[in-house]
């Protein structure tokens, strides 16, 4: 098979990430690589996957340390030895809790680690590949919360923010070139993450609809998606509201 | 705390929310939950049966991974929180089928077994415990039990049809029946009284692999409509695209009421009745009419609804049928949605598992509180009398006694409960 999809996906454990494998081997038999920090975990998922679509291969690579740069590269690198991939998400993230953050710095650290450097780091890697290989989309997983800081989840709202930025900065310098940068910023959606949020009556987007939204901007290619749709509009209004009455809302 | 439905919407009370996300992370949750707790999955059910207000929900839905399948066997193994969907999407290209479906695939497995649901073809395979092979539930101590007909089967038996309240199920073996295409030849046949229902429904076993039928509330007379349905050899026709609707509020009174129900039953028969209809269709509108309106059970508007299922055995049920829609045709009461159907001669596997030998009605009430209840009293002593029982997966309201009458094995199950595990209904029909 000359043109199978070769489709690499980092946090391949999270909910989001799953769902939009299920999509991508349900359209078309692929080459799907798995990356993560915890091989049981991904065993779980790669099964699962391959049950579902049986012409597909689906290689596991662990990977313990998630913002360590030269084991990120060597990941990447390796992968592109064999053949350019068309496409990777890169989705893992972790939500801490914000009053954690403020009281412990280690937290607020690893938090930023997590959810910002780290997906910048991988994206970087697959960028200088994809650019060699004037070829492919990457799609970095932000957030809403990455659109304005809010004193309920500013931590990681900085951390995606990172991203999103970074993405800008990706777009811009590849625009002129094959390569598509995808920046998704989900509202909260039901994952595992978010059960805490769950638990307590927030009413979350499910993430089938997340990954459909995904696996179809990714395909159409575009450059951002709010996903489910309502939060550009939501967030284009929050991102608006001036900073004196903004100060006085609690959200 | 948050709130928490089922299907029937009768009520939203709060529940402490644990997802389980993993067969791992489920022992570890199961054991350190603090209150008692019970596994919910697409809360399908219509009453209490998953629903433990102040106690702990364990949802299941995050369990949805398929484990193992062989193509040569039809052997399939997942984890419990996989629905019914995504099976039949799965394996009905690759030749094979769920050998027992209910009326919707918006189910999980877990709760499948959990209620050992019935469908359209008991007559011949009997409810969905009978294909499971093994399975795996975890107790709220932390032990895990595995299960099977030849393997520890006295928790099989007790597991199956056990309501949830053995341990929660996390895994299950199920064999699945080959299957040539995803097409199926149905017929629909205007009866116009029990009578001749019997007669089609007897004369319709050897031959057909499905029947059903809808049985028109109101008339009072016992007319409706017989479905049945066998599974054909591949068709050219294409496969229908699927269109999602949803209910998108719920209006402020039922839209099942005395005036509706009269004029959208005279018309369904009426218009069903001009021509008896031969026809191939495809499995998913066969089997699950109403899983493209999504939320229909909002359309009773915000007291919900109940339904009410009981099964009689087949001497008493000609007459036992008749009395009950008289009865409902006389309240008033009662909806669109009734069904009537015929279980096979075949013994239950569970020990609390509903489908026995005999015949099943099943309808919707919108909740009008008292009245619904004192019809629901009349209808009890006519199932009490005929030595019949009730399904509990639909229960919101069962007196005790007509549980304990209607399942002679309670007594050998109870051996087996977790205490750990609790809900509304088990605490209302069980005592704890």
């Amino acid at each position: 098979m000359q043109d199978r999809k070769r489709i690499a996906i980092i946090g391949a454990t999270s909910a989001i990430a799953e769902h939009c494998a299920r999509l991508w081997l349900l359209k078309e038999p692929s080459d799907l690589i798995l990356v993560g920090r915890n091989s049981k975990r991904m065993e779980r998922v790669a099964t699962d996957l391959y049950i579902r679509s049986q012409e597909s291969n689906i290689q596991i690579i662990e990977q313990p340390d998630f913002s360590a740069p030269d084991a990120i590269s060597f990941t990447v690198e390796e992968l592109f030895k064999k053949k350019p991939i068309d496409i990777v998400l890169i989705a893992h993230g972790s939500l801490p809790e914000q009053h954690v953050c403020q009281d412990d710095l280690h937290t607020c650290r690893a938090a930023l680690d997590i959810n910002g450097v780290s997906p910048v780091l991988f994206a970087e890697a697959f960028a200088k590949n994809m650019e060699k290989a004037n070829h492919g989309t990457i799609a970095l997983i932000s957030s809403v919360a990455g659109d304005r800081g809010r004193q309920s989840n500013y931590v990681y709202g900085a951390a995606k923010g990172l991203v999103s930025r970074y993405t800008q900065g990706l777009q811009h310098r590849l625009a002129s070139s094959n390569v598509n940068i995808l920046l998704i910023k989900p509202g909260p959606t039901d994952t595992p993450m978010t059960s805490h949020l769950k638990a307590d009556g927030a009413s979350l987007a499910s993430s089938e609809l997340v990954a459909e939204n995904i696996v179809n901007a990714v395909a159409s290619r575009k450059k951002c998606v709010y996903t489910p749709s309502k939060w550009f509009y939501i967030m284009l209004i929050i991102r608006h509201i001036p900073s004196f009455i903004f100060n006085k809302i609690r959200i | 705390m948050r709130k928490v439905s089922s299907w029937g919407r009768l009520n939203a009370h709060p529940h402490h929310v644990m997802h389980l996300n993993s067969p791992v992370q489920a022992e570890q949750i199961i054991h350190d939950t603090p209150t008692t707790g019970i596994p919910y999955g697409m809360g399908r059910s219509y009453g209490d049966v998953c629903l433990n207000p102040q106690g702990t929900l364990w949802m299941t839905t995050g369990l949805d991974h398929f484990i193992a399948f062989d193509h040569n066997s039809g052997r399939l193994v997942c984890e419990a929180g996989v629905l019914l969907k995504d099976i039949q999407r799965l394996v009905i290209p690759k030749g094979w089928i769920l050998p027992v479906t209910p009326g919707t695939q918006l189910i999980t497995v877990g709760g499948a077994i959990a209620n050992d649901v019935h469908g359209k073809n008991h007559h011949i395979h009997g409810s969905f415990g009978d294909h499971i092979k093994q399975l795996s539930i975890i107790r709220t101590n932390g032990e895990v039990i595995e299960c099977g007909p030849e393997d520890n089967p006295d928790w099989f038996a007790a597991t199956v049809g056990g309501l949830g309240l053995t341990g929660v199920i996390t895994k299950a073996e199920i064999q699945l029946s080959p299957v040539s295409s995803p097409w199926i030849d149905s017929e629909t046949i205007p009866y116009t009284n029990l009578d001749e229902f019997f007669e089609l429904s007897d004369s319709s076993e050897a031959d057909w692999d499905h029947s059903v039928s809808w049985v028109d509330c109101i008339s009072g007379g016992g007319r409706g409509l017989f479905i049945r349905g066998k599974h054909t050899p591949k068709s050219d026709k294409l496969e229908p695209k699927t269109s999602q609707l949803t209910m998108p509020i719920t209006p402020p009174f039922s839209l099942v009421n005395k005036l509706s129900l009269r004029a959208f039953n005279m018309a369904y028969y009426h218009l069903k009745k001009c021509r008896s209809t031969r026809e191939l269709i495809h499995y998913e509108p066969f089997f699950y009419p109403l899983d493209n309106l999504h939320e229909w059970n909002r359309m009773y508007g915000p007291k919900g609804f109940f339904q009410y299922q009981c099964v009689v055995p087949r001497q008493y049920g000609q007459d036992a049928i008749q009395s009950m829609l008289k009865e409902i045709s006389a309240s008033g009461n009662g909806s669109f949605l009734a069904v009537l159907k015929t279980f096979g001669d075949r013994q239950p596997l569970g020990m609390l598992s509903f489908p026995q030998p005999g015949v099943t009605l099943a309808l919707d009430f919108p909740n009008k509180g008292k009245d619904t209840e004192n019809l629901f009293s009349r209808l009890d002593a006519i199932v009490t009398e005929a030595n019949g029982r009730l399904y509990p997966a639909k229960d919101a309201r069962m007196p005790r006694e007509l549980f304990e009458a209607g399942y002679p094995r309670l007594s050998e199950f109870i051996k087996y409960r977790d205490l750990g595990i609790s809900s509304s209904l088990s605490r209302r029909l069980i005592g704890s």
